[in-house]
């Protein structure tokens, strides 16, 4: 298939996506992409062919043109919260699980983000270091790329529950920092993670 | 036999055959017919012999639009499809021969005795190293007698380089490179340099932090990394020579898998700065950042053509990982085509421009595999990942997990006849991964 042609046809699937979705607005979700429903590839000409074929074609702005992100949020930088102090326990219930090569947000993972959103709601001046984690099966660079992108799934869903993003840094430690030690599933499972660290001023001297 | 099937055995054989015929004929004035033949060669090889000598008869013609004469023997067979060179040594004897024979098998050699071998590495180690190497057809000499001098292991190495940069056609000898890797003790790691072989690993940081994905800056005791020391993955350059190191990018989120050019111009990397984790490309000093991918789907590893004309990184198409190539200008990525292997990551860009070698994930499988630089059929070599070059553009070290576990060991592979052997671990590391090789 032409690339324009397959551009085209990707268009009008995720249109009639839109459309037998009754039209709700969209909300901007980065994290989406990465799943099943992903807008590239051979899942858009899939999604055709499960589509009623009388729903009407729409056009503008409910379209499939701004259901797709384009942008991410870009990061503060590194120094924002040089001298902040470091507290890993008071989230450290709330650490978000992933599946396996995966930095979509499960369902049953929300409610952490929800509390997490609440907590910075809650405490203004603190800030939050998103840590995202992999398991030890992919490759080193991978995981480091796939560590970032858990972490910035993380940060991506926080803003939606009203987190304000500049108050949230990302880091990836890839498969650097498994917090158990074992080599199958068990294990694997608790280190594809994104865990939060909150950020409190240095005190005054 | 299917010609499909005949291409998938034999790859040497979708060339020009005029060329291959032409090459064949070289080499067989260059070894004589029945050294090209040895003993240990397996009956695919030998059939695949006997069709090109055939080949040969049938297009004897000089060929006006073929390629010119490519130089290296090696690329006669397919990857991993060619036979080892059979040598014997006598007179060396204890570590002199150990090293020796790690140093050559690890670039395609394998050993017999005398009267089987193609050469013979006749010396002597009582005292310092000396050796001739006699071929053994008609008893010329490749290689005169040499004295060697200084630390007791340099000089085997030498030997081996003075010997494989003899024999007509093969590529440069690596025995006197060096390495770079991460090791990891704990949960810290350091950068170490060592030679090509494992031996004399020296550590190039003390932070107790976290490194990672060192790259060796080309003809130069300097690298790209990235470091945790700061609190945030940022990448630095760091001169070994003069122990001076900057931050060379500190942006908001991770600063990701630094490549260097080959001229040492430019830093291909993947940042996360405006969100997504994206591939970008910067000026040696810091300047002049392009962002070159736009998608919240992964990139990672980036890797240069040898003419620095392009850049290949692992990235996903849809919900497939594969390969692309991009220009360090920016345009369009062109995915690479991996026949036959799954879940491509990590290319290196091998330096003669011809191939490049990733890892292939299937599973908890992770296979070092080859493709010719424009794509195609990859060819599996051996179990590891994240390979690195040699500057011979035939030896890969890559990291192998040992035993099953998450720890790394490093390892050698000879890519034309998919030999293999583990470099020398240190016994303070407890993981040894991400291999840079020094070119």
């Amino acid at each position: 298939m032409k690339p324009i042609q397959f551009s085209k046809l990707l268009v009008l699937a995720l249109t009639l996506t839109v459309a037998a979705a009754g039209c709700k607005k969209t909300p901007v979700k980065v994290t989406e992409m990465n799943g099943p429903r992903a807008g590239y590839g051979e899942a858009g000409s899939e999604s055709i062919s499960n589509l009623p074929p009388t729903e009407p074609i729409k056009t503008g702005p409910e379209s499939s043109a701004s259901s797709l992100p384009k942008e991410g949020i870009p990061s503060v930088g590194p120094d924002r919260f040089k001298n902040y102090i470091p507290h890993p326990e008071i989230l450290k219930a709330y650490s978000v699980y992933f599946d396996f090569d995966s930095s979509v947000i499960k369902s049953g993972e929300k409610p952490k983000i929800t509390a997490v959103a609440e907590y910075l709601k809650a405490h203004p001046g603190e800030a939050v270091r998103i840590e995202g984690n992999c398991d030890e099966r992919g490759t080193e660079e991978y995981n480091r790329a796939l560590g970032e992108r858990r972490a910035l799934a993380s940060r991506e869903a926080l803003v939606e529950q009203g987190a304000d993003a500049l108050v949230l840094e990302t880091i990836s430690y890839g498969k650097d920092k498994p917090v158990a030690p074992g080599h199958d599933e068990s294990a694997w499972r608790l280190n594809r993670r994104s865990d939060f660290v909150v950020l409190t001023p240095p005190t005054a001297p | 036999m299917k010609r499909e099937e005949m291409t998938r055995i034999y790859p040497s054989l979708t060339r020009p055959i005029r060329t291959l015929a032409r090459r064949l004929k070289r080499l067989v004035h260059a070894h004589r017919a029945e050294s090209t033949v040895p003993m240990r060669m397996r009956p695919a090889c030998q059939a695949s012999a006997l069709l090109l000598l055939g080949l040969l008869v049938v297009c004897r013609t000089p060929c006006p639009g073929a390629e010119p004469l490519d130089m290296t023997i090696t690329h006669l067979f397919g990857l991993g499809q060619e036979p080892p060179i059979l040598v014997s040594i006598s007179g060396l004897s204890g570590e002199a021969a150990q090293v020796l024979r790690f140093d050559l098998y690890v670039q395609g050699f394998a050993f017999t005795n005398a009267e089987a071998a193609q050469y013979q590495v006749i010396g002597s180690n009582n005292g310092n190293i000396e050796a001739r190497v006699v071929q053994r057809i008609n008893k010329s000499e490749l290689l005169g007698n040499r004295v060697y001098s200084g630390p007791f292991r340099r000089q085997v190495h030498h030997l081996a380089d003075d010997f494989v940069n003899a024999i007509p056609g093969h590529a440069k000898g690596i025995a006197q490179t060096r390495i770079m890797f991460k090791g990891q003790t704990g949960s810290t790691s350091e950068i170490y340099i060592a030679d090509f072989d494992g031996y004399d690993a020296q550590p190039m940081t003390r932070d107790g932090s976290i490194v990672a994905a060192p790259c060796w800056v080309p003809h130069r005791l300097a690298a790209y990394y990235t470091s945790y020391k700061l609190n945030n993955a940022d990448i630095f350059y760091h001169d070994f020579s003069t122990g001076t190191r900057r931050v060379f990018a500190r942006y908001g989120g991770s600063n990701m898998s630094p490549a260097v050019s080959p001229d040492g111009s430019r830093v291909a990397m993947i940042l996360s700065k405006d969100g997504w984790t994206d591939l970008y490309v910067a000026n040696a000093g810091g300047s002049n950042l392009r962002r070159l991918t736009k998608s919240p789907q992964d990139e990672s590893s980036p890797c240069w053509s040898p003419d620095g004309q392009w850049i290949c990184y692992a990235s996903k198409d849809g919900e497939r990982r594969s390969l692309s190539v991009i220009s360090p200008s920016g345009g369009a990525p062109r995915r690479l085509t991996t026949r036959l292997a799954s879940s491509p990551t990590e290319p290196d860009w091998s330096p003669d421009g011809k191939y490049i070698a990733f890892t292939s994930q299937n599973g908890g499988n992770f296979r070092i595999r080859v493709i010719p630089a424009e794509g195609g059929d990859a060819e599996d070599i051996a179990e590891g990942e994240d390979p690195s070059w040699a500057p011979n553009s035939r030896t890969l070290i890559c990291a192998r997990r040992a035993g099953g576990k998450g720890n790394y060991v490093l390892s050698l592979l000879d890519v034309m006849t998919k030999q293999v052997k583990d470099v020398s671990r240190i016994s303070t590391t407890s993981s040894d991964s991400q291999p840079s090789w020094a070119k």
